[in-house]
């Protein structure tokens, strides 16, 4: 098989992880119109937890994956009830200063608690290491990732289509004063999927360390590329985040490998492009 | 007009000057502009620990002076704020001495402050080799980039290493690296087989490893700068199936270092670096040195905690020989030529050029015990800046 | 007396767009003559930016990089707060523009004010190009583009590090003492005289321009897209007008940067920055062209002062500043201010 595949394999996973940081903002931003810029910082906290489980309690890798998703949706359902729900008549734009407000004190409560450097994380024996399958090395952690991402679609499209809570979150993102006219409770609602949405980005940060490492400069470094799947995917859209991070992950990965010289800037070309395209998103509808 | 400005600024200047504190004749201040913050906070805390380390193993005061340390935060790349951090430095708060510059625009910029108004100033971190040449009055402690990247080159070539595909990051001090590994060697006989340039911050390496592999080359050269990439380089290294201890993997420190290595794990071993300091160095001064330092900061010492401890050496024994006098001209006078033993090995400041001489250590990961440590495998001693020695001829 | 040449010109744009009577435009001239009158709290505010020279002389610099800073707020405002565009690429111009100071200044021609006509031009044709593209579009999708386009520019700008001098930054610069005579000194005064005195020449600019039919043709665009182009106004003509008069005082705020602090590197251009002037102009106030120049003066001097006590942690602090404010003051300070005096007013 030529070498390529390889590569686009890992551009794969790329873009699964980054669909698992994205997909909770788009489908909270599709709903309730809260600009929640602090959504990455609950993935820098999924990261934190992962991290000190395993290396000051001594847990197993896949043990602490569950802790980093309850504790992220836990942490932003408390920071949802107390704080942000009185911010949803507020403007854009408050919203914005509001939740990078939140995004400084993330950090600095991070630097403080685990200080600036690396957080080391070792792999259990059978995820580090590869597979060789055609002639091609297949990371065993990619694949992983790539298992987990997939489940989680799956979960997450069943759910939508086939619950009655996805057919109310799809009504709400819909139309949500004809929602809350038919006696939908959209305030619950919302706060139940705010805080999936934060336990799906704290889970994707958990899995994160192991591929992109973590320091406290986490929650503001991924939220640019999280706004691009989320911007190009469409608000409110499952398909659409994931339509979006695949087509970024693996065209950033694609244009490395065959023209580097311009491999720093693809994702923002193929952004621009995408959006002018279809200004409202792959899958967004308003 | 300019009678009237000239008038409002000298009586501002008296009384700036008039509100100093009255001992400004007993106390030294050293101005430390350095990053605590932001994506380079690590390497200004390291730095900032090294210098904590000195004054606290030296205690404040030289020559029957106080030294009083006033830290700066310049938050990143910032030379518009380092320069306005500078020009306060000297207006506010009366200071006498610059320090710390873990980024080569922020040095560049108070470079000029420093010539134009004659201040002492010590580059504690900043690797490109024109930045002594931007005021008389610098002195660097740190390491230049061509000093270590273009004797890796020289060493591989001489090595059995015949051909060499160079990956850097790019950005200045990965582009000045790609320079002089390819001149140091090329010039020992080697030839390059293809090189390429990583974005700044880019996140996974598998494309860029893929082709490096493609072209089959004896060893890879990477360059990175610390932080979450050496890990992922590393990773992406294994799952394209190079073996470091097949074909050659080459870096500069920041390949392994020890967040890098602990991330890694065994895929680490094998890896190549050169550096001008590692905590793993076989002396019994390094040892006292680490000691003390997991003691004060229960972490090990880096190469930018070295800038920091062996910069802070460098004021305070250049204030000794100038017997306590501060003025810019004294000390670097004082410092041109200053030669000790640090914990990396001996090291002296160029008369000529007022940058570092040092012995230049090259390092292979190797198991001991249970750890990954950088193990000294060779080393090249009384190394120049090899820039600034082909700027003369 | 006001001149009338400043309405003339706007009403000149609108009657292009449609007849109007003279009779009809009679009500609305009335209303921005109202509006444009000077009040006593700016005049108090011009005489305040004046104290630095006589109460904290040392703080000079930090006062021409706050004049600075709010220049590019000023612009900012000008199509986020009276247009609704939000940009966060804003500073692709103020970087167009520093790097066009620098450039002149490096290749021989340091004059400074012919340096800021150049850099505001060269800002300006930027921001008329790509005008085209951000006046066909709105909310997430024109915010994601200013972004992608600014941090095209600065990659671009640092591959081209023969012209830029890449992540270094640009060598060699040296401003000339201005009209010859004004050399920049070490004190900030001829930085800070020289910041101040471009602010408040191009603040005047801009509130004869707000306060003009031209202007309240923008602040409807804001507020309703749909009822315009019923009254006869051009949206997108509108739009690349302000956009372009926008980018290039951004760029005049650039080229101020590179000539006072003699540096320019790749993160003018940043994302960085792009992000803290938004982040400013939100905290002072949009909509109320003092909200800039107050947001950016509260947040750098909060950073200073933080940075100076905690230079490890000083953005906690600042953290908890932006959330109080948007928590106690709704519409930024000014916003806030200014809800507090009209519900003080009602108060019997």
């Amino acid at each position: 098989m030529p070498p390529v595949f390889g590569v686009l394999f890992d551009g794969l996973a790329y873009g699964m992880l980054l669909f698992l940081l994205s997909v909770g903002l788009s489908v909270t931003l599709g709903m309730m119109n809260f600009v929640n810029l602090a959504h990455c910082s609950f993935a820098m906290l999924g990261g934190y937890v992962t991290v000190t489980l395993m290396n000051a309690l001594g847990w197993p890798f896949l043990a602490t994956l569950p802790v980093a998703f309850v504790a992220a949706a836990a942490a932003s359902m408390v920071l949802e009830r107390v704080f942000f729900r009185r911010f949803y008549r507020a403007s854009d734009l408050e919203q914005c200063l509001l939740t990078i407000g939140v995004v400084f004190v993330s950090i600095a409560a991070a630097a403080y608690i685990y200080g600036t450097d690396q957080q080391p994380l070792q792999l259990p024996a059978y995820l580090r290491g590869s597979f060789v399958f055609a002639g091609l090395n297949f990371a065993a952690y990619r694949l992983f990732l790539i298992a987990v991402a997939l489940c989680i679609t799956i979960a997450l499209i069943a759910g939508i289509e086939a619950t009655r809570f996805g057919a109310q979150v799809r009504a709400a993102v819909n139309n949500q004063r004809m929602a809350r006219g038919l006696g939908i409770n959209v305030d619950v609602l919302f706060a139940i999927t705010f805080a999936l949405g934060s336990g799906l980005a704290g889970l994707g940060g958990a899995l994160a360390v192991a591929m992109v490492g973590l320091d406290p400069s986490f929650a503001f470094t991924y939220l640019i590329y999280v706004l691009i799947v989320v911007s190009v995917g469409g608000l409110g859209s499952i398909a659409g985040s994931f339509a979006a991070a695949m087509v970024l992950g693996l065209s950033d990965i694609a244009g490395k490998y065959y023209v580097p010289a311009i491999g720093s800037v693809l994702i923002y070309l193929v952004m621009i492009v995408l959006l002018m395209w279809r200004p409202l998103g792959l899958f967004g509808r308003r | 007009m300019q009678k009237l400005h000239c008038g409002l600024a000298g009586l501002a200047a008296a009384l700036a000057i008039a509100g100093g504190p009255a001992l400004a004749q007993d106390t030294i201040k050293i101005g430390i502009i350095n990053p605590y913050s932001g994506q380079f906070a690590d390497t200004g805390i390291q730095l900032d620990n090294g210098i904590k380390l000195y004054v606290k193993q030296h205690g404040d005061t030289v020559a029957g002076k106080k030294l009083e340390f006033i830290r700066k935060d310049v938050g990143g790349v910032a030379p518009d704020l380092a320069k306005r951090l500078a020009q306060e430095l000297i207006v506010r708060d009366h200071a006498d001495i610059y320090a710390g510059f873990a980024l080569t625009p922020n040095a560049l910029a108070v470079a000029d402050i420093s010539a134009e108004a004659k201040k002492f100033m010590v580059v504690m971190n900043a690797a490109t080799s024109i930045i002594t040449t931007k005021s008389p009055y610098i002195a660097r402690t740190s390491t230049t980039t061509p000093q270590l990247n273009q004797t890796i080159g020289t060493w591989a070539a001489k090595h059995g290493v015949k051909t060499a595909y160079t990956m850097v990051s790019d950005y200045g001090p990965g582009i000045d690296a790609e320079a002089a590994f390819h001149t140091g060697f090329k010039e020992a006989g080697g030839e390059i087989v293809g090189s390429v340039r990583f974005p700044v911050a880019n996140p996974d390496f598998s494309a860029f490893v893929q082709r490096a592999k493609d072209a089959n080359p004896d060893a890879i050269y990477i360059w990175i700068p610390g932080g979450a990439q050496p890990a992922a380089v590393g990773k992406a290294l294994a799952e394209r199936g190079i073996d470091p201890t097949k074909i050659k993997v080459l870096g500069q420190d920041a390949l392994a270092f020890e967040s890098a290595r602990k991330s890694m794990g065994e895929i680490a071993l094998g890896i190549i670096t050169v550096s001008n300091y590692d905590s793993n160095i076989d002396t019994p001064l390094n040892h006292e040195f680490v000691k003390a330092y997991n003691e004060e900061f229960h972490r090990n010492p880096d190469i930018y905690s070295i800038g920091g401890y062996d910069g802070t050496r460098l004021i305070y024994e250049a204030l000794q020989k100038t017997n306590g006098n501060a003025d810019g001209e004294a000390l670097i006078a004082a410092a041109k030529g200053m030669s000790w033993q640090s914990p990396r090995g001996p090291i002296t400041i160029d008369p000529e050029t007022r940058d570092i001489i040092q012995t230049v250590h090259i390092f292979q990961v190797e198991k001991v015990g249970d750890q990954l440590l950088n193990v000294e495998i060779d080393r090249v001693e009384n190394v120049k800046d090899p820039v600034k020695e082909r700027m003369k001829h | 007396m006001i001149p009338k040449s400043g309405i003339r010109f706007s009403e000149e744009i609108m009657r292009q767009q449609s007849p109007m009577t003279d009779q009809a435009l009679a009500a609305p001239r009335d209303y921005l003559q109202a509006q444009i009158r000077w009040q006593w709290g700016e005049i108090v505010f011009w005489l305040a930016t004046l104290l630095p020279f006589v109460l904290t002389p040392s703080y000079l610099v930090l006062a021409s990089q706050i004049a600075i800073t709010a220049l590019f707020a000023l612009s900012l405002d000008l199509i986020l707060g009276f247009c609704g565009i939000v940009s966060l690429g804003h500073a692709a111009y103020f970087g167009v523009g520093a790097y066009t100071a620098g450039l002149l200044s490096k290749w021989g021609f340091g004059e400074p004010l012919s340096g800021l006509v150049l850099a505001a031009l060269a800002a300006g044709i930027f921001g008329y190009l790509s005008s085209f593209i951000i006046a066909r579009f709105r909310h997430l999708a024109l915010i994601m583009l200013t972004l992608g386009l600014a941090l095209l520019l600065q990659e671009i700008a640092n591959s081209a590090s023969w012209l830029t001098g890449g992540s270094d930054g640009l060598q060699g610069i040296h401003t000339w003492p201005i009209f010859g005579r004004f050399r920049f000194d070490l004190y900030g005064y001829t930085a800070y005289t020289y910041s101040l005195a471009l602010l408040f020449v191009v603040f005047l600019v801009a509130r004869r321009l707000i306060h003009s039919p031209f202007g309240l043709a923008l602040r409807g665009i804001r507020e309703n897209t749909t009822r315009m182009p019923a009254i006869g106004a051009a949206i997108r003509g509108h739009i690349r007008t302000i956009y372009t008069i926008a980018a290039a005082i951004a760029g005049i705020a650039g080229a101020l940067l590179a000539q006072t602090t003699e540096t320019v590197s790749l993160e003018v251009l940043g994302f960085q920055r792009s992000a803290d002037v938004l982040v400013m102009l939100i905290l002072g106030g949009t909509g109320r062209l003092y909200g800039g120049l107050i947001g950016a003066a509260v947040y750098m001097i909060a950073r200073d002062q933080f940075s100076g006590l905690n230079p490890q942690f000083w953005y906690f602090w600042i953290g908890l500043i932006l959330i109080a404010v948007v928590m106690l003051l709704p519409g930024g300070i000014l916003g806030g201010l200014s809800r507090l005096a009209s519900r003080a007013k009602d108060k019997p």
